[in-house]
């Protein structure tokens, strides 16, 4: 780890004082530090944003909407209470994070910005994973990589557990920095960058994501499905989670986003098609996880990921609706 | 089990540590003084140098100074000499550094020591000695829960966090609940086990 400065504002405005374009933010370290000490990240200063109580808390407004301070940890949103009742979706995925010690300190601001855990980016190849022209990951061991969105340069998937649930819930998040704050929709946060110029989610140095904020899921019917590998600390090979609206026994409208898939966590409006005017039934559910995965490509060594997204959908349509997966 | 302390020595007499600590000796003494203020900031901003810190270790505080770029497992290890909490992978996957921090699980290799100031800081030898065990540390004994040993400090501080949070554990809470460690032996049978007993006598405060 290279040596750096070290600031522990308590306030917002404090901690806008002390960053600046080499600075980097701590909030869990699970990820940073681990960053750090491989390389990856050399920042000059580390901003230490955990004494910020302005960031903390998980707030249920007037109008049902849903607002959770950047800096709640993953056993905060376990705990919950009021997560538990109106976005179990949430609930379901931070419980995917399968160690204690990562649950404790880590926030939710911290899932959304860690870095891929693509192997050629951990060791230090970019997030193209590009070594004399040619594309590691493309011609490499895929195993783990993109089935969705893969066109591109880029072919790690978005390793982040809570955002698809939160985007099916149209989650929007707030970000501060020295030139004001702004509001952004949490799948416009998101981006898959063309070279290794650009990062993979649109937060500018010195700016800080303060909060996510849940419109009122009153009524959405809401789950997440994830496919693991091992039941211990790991990411998943791929999630899908879904908010369904209904009109009676028809559904009106469903949102389904996953995980894992893609560069960026994936909003299959092709699976969301397929289940508005259907009742929600073991065949519905399944055509739905068909038409995520309608223009999936496999790489050379991922294809089974494919087969893992469509049972994913199917299954989070199902659980959503309460019924045998 | 933890017991009566023993510095690591190595054929030549200096432990690894005392090895590393003497070689980096020259780095500390051309670090610059720290602890300046941002300019025109009201917010301190400490280092790259060596600070001084407090960390409340097992009840007891200790002082020492450290670069804002040594982890909290670093401090204990290299810097306090409490060895119980081991580096293994460094990079909070195999919670063989796992200490309470105010009462929760953390992996110590992912928290810097100069976050852990003011914080309550358990390790495995805060648990118990050797003459009056915690019933976890009792209990792995009595169910042979280690084998070469490496991951079970970590591994009794995180079942001993655990079983605070579910003390009556199913097996579905203890395939999620004990999954940020990892042992390499293969003993998490006996593990299981251990938890169950502890479970079954009456939980860790029995």
């Amino acid at each position: 780890m290279n040596s750096f400065e070290y600031a522990s504002p308590r306030t917002i405005a404090g901690a806008l004082e002390v960053l600046d374009n080499d600075s980097v933010i701590l909030a869990g370290g699970t990820d940073l530090l681990s960053l750090m000490k491989e390389g990856l990240v050399a920042p000059k200063r580390v901003v230490n944003i955990k004494e910020i109580d302005e960031l903390k808390g998980i707030n249920v407004g007037e109008d049902g909407s849903v607002t959770i301070g950047a800096l709640v940890t993953l056993e905060e949103v376990l705990e919950s209470p009021d997560l538990a009742e109106l976005c179990p979706s949430v609930v379901e995925a931070a419980a995917g994070v399968r160690s204690p010690q990562i649950q404790s300190v880590g926030t939710v601001a911290g899932d959304l910005c860690q870095r891929p855990r693509c192997w050629y980016y951990r060791n230090g190849f970019g997030l193209t994973a590009m070594k004399d022209g040619k594309s590691l990951a493309r011609d490499g061991d895929n195993r783990y990589h993109a089935i969705l969105g893969n066109d591109g340069a880029a072919l790690f998937v978005n390793p982040s557990s809570l955002a698809p649930a939160l985007i099916a819930l149209d989650a929007k998040i707030s970000i501060v920095g020295k030139s004001g704050s702004r509001e952004v929709a949490l799948a416009d946060f998101f981006q898959t960058p063309s070279s290794d110029q650009e990062k993979e989610y649109k937060l500018e140095a010195g700016e800080i994501l303060t909060a996510i904020t849940i419109p009122s899921p009153a009524g959405k019917k809401v789950a997440t499905y994830e496919i693991r590998e091992k039941q211990a600390l790991d990411w998943p090979l791929t999630a899908a989670a879904v908010a369904i609206e209904m009109n009676g026994d028809q559904v009106s409208a469903a949102k389904v986003v996953l995980g894992h898939v893609a560069p960026v966590p994936w909003v299959s409006a092709e699976a969301g098609a397929a289940l508005a005017g259907k009742q929600v039934t073991a065949e519905s559910a399944a055509a739905a996880g068909d038409a995520a995965v309608k223009s999936a490509k496999a790489l050379s060594k991922n294809g089974f990921k494919i087969q893992l997204a469509r049972v994913a959908v199917k299954r989070a349509v199902l659980r959503a609706a309460g019924m045998e997966v | 089990m933890p017991k009566p302390k023993q510095p690591e020595q190595t054929s030549s007499g200096i432990s690894r540590r005392d090895f590393f600590k003497s070689s980096t000796v020259g780095a500390v003494s051309t670090a610059l003084v720290s602890g300046v203020h941002g300019e025109g900031s009201s917010v301190e901003v400490l280092g790259p140098g060596e600070v001084g810190i407090k960390l409340n270790v097992n009840g007891k505080t200790r002082r020492l100074r450290v670069e804002p770029r040594v982890t909290l497992l670093d401090a204990l290890r290299s810097e306090l000499d409490v060895t119980g909490a081991k580096k293994v992978c460094d990079r909070s996957t195999c919670g063989a550094c796992t200490v309470l921090l105010d009462g929760k699980p953390v992996y110590a290799c992912s928290v810097l020591a100069v976050e852990a100031q003011d914080k309550q800081i358990v390790t495995v030898e805060g648990l118990g000695t050797p003459e009056k065990m915690h019933p976890v540390q009792k209990a792995f004994v009595e169910n042979d829960a280690q084998q070469c040993g490496f991951c079970t400090p970590g591994f009794v501080v995180a079942c001993a966090a655990f079983l605070e949070k579910h003390p009556n554990p199913d097996i579905e809470d203890l395939k999620k609940g004990l999954g940020g460690n990892l042992c390499r032996c293969g003993t998490y049978d006996g593990i299981k086990k251990a938890v169950k007993q502890v479970a079954a006598e009456g939980g860790i405060n029995a």
